[in-house]
């Protein structure tokens, strides 16, 4: 029983996939984003460590390991039949950037998850997307709806770009999240229109 | 090397999570043939001969019953609970053996302000 599908690949073609990131420190929220706009599914990645991530990957003691297996967040967001968005939640931590390339090809761009007690865990997600030149924007995760310091102070602190939005959020909340997402792709849309000086 | 530590003989559930190494899944390929490809690559179905299915490991008849339709490779490997390693090992094979073909995902959203623009509504009425 042998069949052609090449009629199929023209939905192929027409579907777009929109790829944002959620990182953060431990424990900052990505998976409570993740969860609560988007059917969230955990996913496995079995990775080789390349030459690429033994630059950053200090493998001191554990010279014999070639593979590591990381679970990431997944969670899906159909805008229509053909368009959809996938969020990766992705470790934080310096050890896993071997898989951020892979992810960040072509993404739309990032939530930085931020947890004001632990500030300094989002540095390298940070650094890591100003790097790419990703758009990015910070989402404060406000667990118990109290706010310790400004936004304001918050982008000083981070020593963020000034066009880089800075939101307070609770992860837990469905639109709270939701136009977290919705001010990450608005600002993509103004960094793609180059109106706003980075 | 990755270490599967069992630590009583109550594993073999699903909660347990795999009970052979990835590479026993990939007939002992370790790494994908020809070009890398994308998470968010479309896999389609290019042919499905009952010749071919023998040869295939059954995780490889399982992506060739789900692509029918052309499907993510992030989807493949949520769906069928396998690291993304290996399901890009696995369908690489199908692809040498021309059962597949992989439709590279368009970078979209990036350069495209009308699509970006479609986000921002999608996203706004959920």
């Amino acid at each position: 029983m042998a069949y052609n599908v090449s009629d199929r690949e023209t939905a192929a073609d027409s579907l777009t996939a929109i790829k944002i990131l959620v990182a953060g420190g431990f424990g900052a929220g990505k998976t409570t984003l993740v969860g609560s706009v988007s059917e969230i599914r955990p996913l496995r990645t079995e990775e080789t460590l390349t030459e690429r991530s033994d630059q950053v990957d200090s493998l001191y003691g554990v010279e014999q390991k070639s593979t590591t297996t990381v679970a990431m967040d997944f969670g899906r967001i159909t805008i229509h039949s053909d368009l959809v968005v996938y969020l990766f939640g992705t470790p934080g931590q310096q050890r896993f950037w071997f898989m951020w390339d892979d992810l960040a090809y072509g993404a739309l761009g990032a939530v930085v998850m931020a947890d004001e007690r632990r500030l300094a865990d989002c540095f390298p997600s940070v650094d890591y997307f100003e790097a790419k030149s990703i758009p990015f924007v910070v989402a404060v995760n406000c667990f118990d709806g109290t706010r310790r310091n400004s936004l304001e102070s918050i982008t000083r602190a981070l020593n963020l770009a000034s066009d880089v939005p800075v939101i307070a959020c609770d992860a837990r909340q469905r639109e709270s999240s939701r136009d977290v997402l919705v001010a990450l792709a608005q600002h993509a849309i103004a960094r793609q229109q180059g109106r706003r000086a980075a | 090397m990755t270490a599967v530590q069992p630590t009583d003989r109550e594993w073999l559930d699903q909660d347990a999570g795999p009970v052979v190494r990835p590479y026993a899944l990939t007939g002992g390929l370790t790494r994908p043939s020809g070009q890398r490809f994308d998470l968010l690559d479309m896999v389609g179905v290019v042919r499905r001969s009952a010749e071919d299915m023998p040869r295939l490991a059954p995780e490889q008849a399982e992506v060739l019953r789900r692509c029918q339709i052309p499907a993510p490779l992030i989807d493949l490997a949520a769906d069928l609970d396998l690291p993304v390693g290996v399901i890009r090992i696995l369908v690489s094979d199908l692809r040498e053996r021309g059962l597949v073909s992989i439709h590279r995902a368009q970078p979209a959203g990036v350069g495209d302000l009308k699509i970006l623009q479609e986000v921002v509504n999608g996203l706004q009425r959920l």
